[in-house]
Parts: structure tokens; sequence; C-alpha cells
């Protein structure tokens, strides 16, 4: 039946061929490496567009009164904010990394799917060029907020809504075809003898997160359709007037929200379950409970949304039920940071910089975990709702949670993909700089969260201005840090210190046992033995 | 799990067609975007769906090329099947956000409008004459829609379009028979009853929406019953027109002997999406007609 495997039918190219030359290898490519790289670019390029929004949001806040910017723009700066980090800096840069990783993790040759591959990221440019468009058209960009509540987005919206719309469904279609791509890949390209719990915790993190994207996403995509047709064709879903509920908006969009914030931390769970182990020389304490721990996270992920909704007037008994719900979710979540302390517990410990982010991560994450338990808490909630203690739980969680792994990961992962070292003095400025300029911006919020400073507004009450301006302080010092970060990135793919396979002493798994640094641009065209 | 060696698994080399989907994607939605605030005529609409339709008969015709020149080992037919497969799955989910619409509205909505819950107050207030009912056909502030006159009876067309369904359903199956034991004749007039099945399909729902508006005046903007009805069943009847253009693809490629009992994913690809949209269907049937 199967003979010979040409690679280019039309062309009947030869196997061992690199990359193609010019700008057409990047756009035509196949590779999951090249297409690793895109997605990472672009998300670092959607960090800094989202950043330079928080820049001059924490510009507006610096002082009370309106100083820099109008209370109009200013909604549109937090909108845009939160969709481009949510949408193009965080989810893209995990699947940029799972496509660098998970086939030389599972010693595959490439990604099941290579030619979707390829698609999954090249909608993303066009769906972030048409949302970034509407910044500069009539009506303005988005001013609703991240969660585009109903009517805000319907009745009141301006037009360029609709080029909002059409940028989440080509995102959607992004994301399910990339999901699809990665749970084929995990199920279907592992090398014999990587069994399902053998896989490290990335590409197990990776496999349930694709899981939450395919379920999640085609509803959101539903939640967007229908504010189409209310905007436009005289349904009435979510308008009470016709029998709908602007809070069936709130419910929709949540079943897709909530699952879609562990999208975003689940990947990072993964890639700080591989760090601490390298770098305490120690396997992970309990690497079943791990896989277990993070399928129940997502389980249960899908049965907490309204914990978003508890002012919207819910009946008490769905106010205790999703309180309690809420509160569970805290044991696998516990869970995974006890595993990764007691991996830590009597381990040879160094501290290199991924090291560092990966200890950053625990700590500030885990604040942000108690600031969510709080949040969880109906009752209190009531009060918290709205305020920037919200703003600061979530920072918490995605900055120093979700980006902080991300960055791990880069210093973690980026001698091997590059054969470079990166300079370890300007890594750990990079690590300090950053951790003491975000806490510096995010941990004021709590107390004038707690004081009751609006989410959301241009301005505030005079008892909020210290508060405020150490933390724009914060903020300054920490978007000048990320563009510190881009130098170091420039700097360590141009060259440094020659990276050796196993990159770091205590460094397991496929591509670090069995790839050179840098990779092959094919790897594993034959299968690795699996231990 | 793998074959012995990866240099079996097919890992193509540089491709433009996704490129080109992107650009036909975009061109369809930003013409879309602006034919709706009327800044621009149809015709963006209709090229980004031709690119779009160029780029699908491209990639499409790539990949049977290389199926049929037996690119393609067990491994490889294997992620196809798994892509299909998740692939169906999130479309169900995509249905699930338009049925808990439904449902939402059925058991929260239209009864608090009624001052259901806690909501008694607010309902006296506002709407004190608005009753819930569904189908709802009076409305909380009528004047602002269509109101419907009467609901869609399940028991006409509807039904005979789900009899349509089920039978499809049905020869698709013997189709895949015929297949299995080389009959190619029979495949072909199985597949061939099919699509016809699934076109008739369309067209009685076409028939069933203008009955829907000229004679009960049940429209999109009837308020909540109207919207999820026309959502949920509009967005089905696009799905099942997809389908059965599917079918009748798969219908020629089957005519020009593309099939063999070991090796038609393509086919069993198009008869899983078949029976999804068969099995969606008995769910509208249920909910959105019949209860
Ligand atoms: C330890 C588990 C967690 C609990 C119990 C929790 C709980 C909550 C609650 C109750 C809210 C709603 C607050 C309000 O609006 O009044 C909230 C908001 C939020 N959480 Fe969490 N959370 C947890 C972890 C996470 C994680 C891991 C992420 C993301 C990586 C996250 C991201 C967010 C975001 C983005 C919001 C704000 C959404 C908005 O814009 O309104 N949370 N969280
Ligand atoms: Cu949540």
């Amino acid at each position: 039946m199967y003979t010979e495997t040409t690679h280019d039918a039309a062309h009947g190219e030869h196997h061992d061929h690199g990359p193609a030359k010019g700008l057409m290898r990047w756009v035509t490519t196949t590779n999951h490496k090249d297409i690793g790289t895109l997605y990472l670019w672009l998300a670092f390029i959607m960090l800094l567009y989202g950043g330079s929004m928080a820049m001059i949001i924490r510009l507006e806040l610096f002082q009370p009164g309106l100083q820099w910017v109008e209370p109009h723009f200013f909604n549109q700066m937090t909108t845009m904010h939160g969709l481009v980090m949510v949408f193009g800096a965080i989810m893209p840069a995990f699947v940029g990394l799972a496509n660098w990783l998970v086939p030389i993790m599972i010693g595959a040759p490439d990604m099941a799917l290579p030619r979707m591959n390829n698609w999954s990221f090249w909608i993303l440019p066009f769906a972030f060029t048409m949302l970034a468009s509407t910044t500069f058209m009539e009506g303005g960009a988005p001013a609703f907020g991240w969660t585009f509540y109903a009517p805000l987005s319907t009745t009141f919206a301006p037009d360029t809504t609709d080029f909002f719309i059409f940028a989440v469904h080509l995102m959607g279609i992004s994301s399910v075809m990339g999901a699809i791509n990665i749970i084929a890949t995990i199920l279907n390209m592992r090398a014999p003898g990587m069994t399902l719990m053998k896989m490290p915790l990335f590409v197990w993190t990776w496999l349930i997160t694709a899981y939450l994207l395919i379920a999640v996403m085609p509803v959101l995509a539903g939640a967007v359709t229908m504010m189409l047709t209310d905007r436009h064709f005289g349904t009435s879903f979510f308008d009470a007037a016709g029998g709908g509920d602007p809070v069936m908006f709130q419910h929709i969009f949540w079943f897709f929200g909530h699952p879609e914030v562990y999208i975003m931390i689940l990947p990072a769970f993964g890639i700080i379950s591989a760090i601490i182990p390298t770098f305490a020389r120690k396997p992970l304490f309990g690497y079943s409970s791990m896989v277990y721990a993070t399928a129940s996270i997502a389980i249960l992920s899908f049965m907490v949304w309204a914990h978003h909704m508890f002012t919207t007037g819910m009946p008490v008994a769905g106010e205790l039920y999703f309180m309690y719900a809420t509160i569970l979710i805290s044991v696998p979540t516990g869970v995974k940071v006890f595993n990764w302390v007691t991996t830590m517990w009597k381990g040879s410990m160094t501290f290199e910089t991924p090291m560092l982010w990966a200890l950053g991560f625990i700590v500030m994450f885990t604040i942000g975990g108690f600031s969510g338990l709080m949040l969880g808490v109906a009752p209190v909630d009531t009060q918290y709702h709205d305020t920037y203690f919200v703003v600061a739980h979530f920072h918490y969680v995605l900055v120093t949670g979700a980006l902080y792994s991300i960055i791990a990961a880069f210093y973690y992962w980026v001698p091997k993909w590059t054969g470079h070292m990166y300079d370890e003095k300007l890594g750990k400025i990079h690590f300090w700089w950053s951790t003491i300029a975000v806490n510096v911006l995010f941990f004021p919020q709590h107390f004038v969260g707690l004081a009751g400073m609006p989410r959301r507004i241009p301005d505030y009450s005079l008892q909020f201005a210290e508060f405020n301006m150490i933390s724009s302080i914060g903020g300054f010092a920490f978007g000048l840090a990320q563009v510190f970060f881009l130098y170091i990135v420039i700097k360590t793919i141009k060259g440094g210190e020659k990276a050796s396979a196993q990159v770091w002493e205590g460094a397991t798994g496929l591509e670090f046992e069995h790839l050179p640094s840098p990779p092959p641009y094919h790897s594993f065209t034959e299968a690795p033995p699996v231990k | 799990m793998s074959s012995a060696s990866n240099q079996d698994y097919y890992v193509p080399h540089g491709t433009h067609w996704p490129i080109i989907g992107s650009v036909g994607l975009s061109l369809t939605v930003i013409g879309f975007a602006n034919f709706l605030h009327g800044t621009w005529s149809a015709t963006p609409i209709f090229v980004g769906i031709a690119i779009l339709i160029f780029m699908m008969y491209g990639w499409f015709g790539t990949v049977v090329k290389e199926s049929l020149a037996g690119t393609y080992n067990a491994q490889v037919d294997m992620s196809f099947r798994w892509g299909m497969g998740w692939f169906i799955f999130s479309e169900v989910m995509f249905f699930a956000a338009f049925f808990g619409a439904l449902f939402y509205a059925r058991m929260y909505s239209v009864p608090w409008l009624d001052g259901g819950s806690n909501n008694d107050a607010t309902a006296q207030y506002l709407w004190p004459d608005f009753e819930a009912t569904w189908p709802l056909l009076t409305l909380p502030l009528a004047d602002k829609f269509e109101v419907a006159k009467a609901t869609m009876n399940a028991w006409g067309l509807p039904f005979i379009n789900t009899v349509i369904l089920l039978t499809s359903g049905l020869t698709v199956t013997l189709a895949h028979w015929a297949l299995k034991r080389r009959d190619n004749v029979w495949l072909v007039y199985w597949l061939f009853a099919t699509v016809a099945l699934g076109f008739g399909f369309v067209i009685l729902q076409g028939v069933e929406y203008v009955h829907a508006y000229q004679d009960l005046n049940l429209r999109l903007d009837s308020g909540i019953y109207g919207s999820t009805f026309f959502m949920l069943t509009g967005f089905h009847g696009f799905h099942v027109t997809m389908g059965a253009t599917m079918l009748l693809i798969i219908m020629i490629r089957a005519a020009k002997g593309h099939f063999s009992p070991e090796n038609h994913f393509a086919f069993e690809a198009v008869a899983w999406y078949w029976h999804f949209v068969d099995v969606v269907w008995l769910g509208l049937f249920i909910f959105v007609y019949w209860l």
C-alpha cells in the first residue's frame, strides 16, 4: 500500500529539506516549529499593543479627575486592552508553546494536521487587524468591556461592533482548529511507548485545555451570533421587551468565560510542573495526582460560571450552589500548589531565571487564588463585585500567573529552540524588575477595591489618589520591563553562549534527552525510544 | 498508536491554501459588516465566498490527489478521524449555545418577566398585562415587534421533514453497506437518494418559512419565540445545506470510483456529519416544534 514519502506531490522534493527562503517561508509553512515561532511573535506584539493601552489607562488614573483622555476613549482602552491580552497575547502564546513543544515532547514528526495548523495561525493576524482597526473608525473601538454585556453591546453600541463580532468569529475558528490539531496530535502521534500516563504534564494540561477550547469557543461564537442578529435582524435574545433577557447574555458569556480563564491557566500549570522538578533536581512529587487534579478542575470549570453574576438577582438557591461549587475548585488547585511545594522540599535547588519566574508564579498565583476564593463567597462578592478588587484578583492570576509561566517557559526552552543561552544576568534583572513592579502595580488595587473604587471608570474619589498613583508608577515600570524583555529575546535569538543538548543539569524529557539544541527542522523522523 | 517509523507519516511541505482562505474569510465578513452598515454593496461578500470555495476546492483537491496516490498511511487516516470527530463535537457545542438560549427563555426569562422567582413587583410595575406562555405570542412590549398570530404546527411540514431526514440517515447507511461490499452502482444510487432527500428537506424548510412569514406572521422579529425558532432552524438548515453539498461531492467522487472498502474516510466523515445533522434535527423537532 504505502511505499515512499513524497513531501510535495507536485515538486517531488527531497525529504531532508530545510526551510524555504524569504517571507513565503512563514506564510506557507507547515512546520510546527515555524508556526510556533509565528504564534509566539504574534503574542509578543499583542502583549506590547495591549500593554500600551494599559499605559494609557494608568496614565489617566495617575491622578483623580479627567487628565488625558475622554471617558469614552478610556472605555475603549479598557475594553481593547482586555480583548487583546486575552485573545491576542495569552492564548496565542500558549498555542505557540504547544506547537513548539508538544511534538518534540511526545516524539512526533510534526503536528497531526500540518496544513490546518498553518491556517489556525494565519487567521489571527487578519482577525486582530480587523479588531484593532475599529479604534480608527467612526464610533471608535468597542467600549463595553471585554465581557461585552448586552445591551451595551447590542442596543447601545456603534457600528464598529460588527467588526468586533466577526473578529471573535475568526478567533473562534482559529482556536477550534488549533485545539482539534492538538488533540489529534496528542492522541495519535505519540512515539511507541509514550503511554498517556508517561506524557509530560505540559502535554496533559494542553490536551485538557484543548477539550475546553472545543467545548466553549463555539458557545462564544453562538453568543456573538445572537448579538449580531439582535443588532441587525430584530431578534430579541437579549431584549426583555420581546421576551428575552440581558442576563441570558451573561449566562452564555460566562459559560464560555469561566472555562476560558482555565484555558489560560492549565497550560501554565503544565509549564510550572516541568520547571520546578528540573531545578529542584527531584521528580514531580505526585504525577498522577496532578493529572487528576487538572481533569477535575476542567470538569468543575463548567459548573461555576454564575459566580461572575452574583449581583444579577439570581435566586438564592443559585447563589448558594454557585458559591459552593466555586469554592470546591480550590481543592484540586490546592493539590497542585502543594505538589509543587513538596517537589521542592529537600531538593537541591538552584535559582536560574526560569526557576525564579516559576517560583514567582507559585507565590503570586496563590495570592490570586486566595482573592478568587474571597470573590467566590457570594455575600461578600456583593461588596467586591465590579471593584478594583476583582481587577487585582484577575491580574494576579493572569499576569503573575499565566504571563509569568509564559515568560518562564521562554527562558526554560529558548536555549533548546535557538541553541543559545540567554544572558543569565539580564534574565534575573528582568525577573526582579518585573516582580517588584507588578506588585507595586496590582497589590494596592486590592485596597482601593475593598474600599469601594469601581472598575472601568476614568475618574475616582480623592481618597483613592495615593494608591492609584503608586499603582500607576508600578504599571509604567512593569511596562518598561517588558520592553527590556524584547531586547533580551532579540539578543538571545541573535547569539549567546552555546547551549548543550540537555541545557539544564536536571532536565528530563524527550526534547532534552534526544534532540540537539537547536533541534533539526524536522525532528524525530525516527520515533525515539521511550523509557 | 504510532507506526514503527515516523518517516511514513506524511508531513506536507508548504501550502498556500490557508492564506487564500484567510483572505476569503476576511473579505466575506468585512463585506458583510459593511453591507449591514449600508456602506458597501453585497458584491464583496460574494467575492469572499467565491475565494473560500476556490480555496476549499484547491485544498480538498490536493488532499484527494494525495489520498488516491496512497500518500496517507493508517496513522494519517487516524488523524483525520480524530479531527473530524472533534470538529463535529465543536459543532454540537455551537448548537448547544442556541438550545441554551431556548431553554433559558422558556424556563427563566419568560416566566420571570411575568413575575416568576422574585420578580413580582417589577413585573407589576413594568408590564402588568403580560402573561407568560410558550410559545410566546404576547410580548411585554408588543408595539416594538411583529407579533406572531399563531405557532408553527409540528405535525405538518416539520413532521414530514423529520421523516425525510430520518430516511436519509437510513439511505446513507445503505450506501455505506454498498460501499463495503464493493457495489459502486448501489453506492451511487443510495447517495443520490440521500442527496435528494437532503435538498428536499431544505426546499420544504423554505416552504415552511414562507408559510411562517406570510400566514402566521411568525418572523425573526416576533420576539423570543420567533428569534429562537429561526435561529435554531435556520442554523440547522444551513448545516443541512452544507451536508447535502458535501454528500453531492462524495457522490461524484464515488461515481469516479474513488472509494474502496479499505479506504473511504471522506465518505465516512460526511456520513458522520450527516448523522449529526439528523440528531440535531430530532432535538429541534422535540423542543422547537413539538413540546
Ligand atoms: C482559585 C480559583 C478561582 C476562584 C475561586 C475565582 C473566583 C472568581 C470570582 C468569584 C470572580 C468574579 C468576581 C466578580 O466579578 O465579582 C472572578 C473573576 C475573574 N477571575 Fe477568577 N477565580 C479563580 C481563579 C482564576 C484564574 C486561574 C483565572 C485566570 C487565569 C481567573 C480569572 C478571572 C477573571 C479574568 C475575572 C474577571 C472577569 C471580569 O472581567 O469580570 N480566576 N474570579
Ligand atoms: Cu470564573
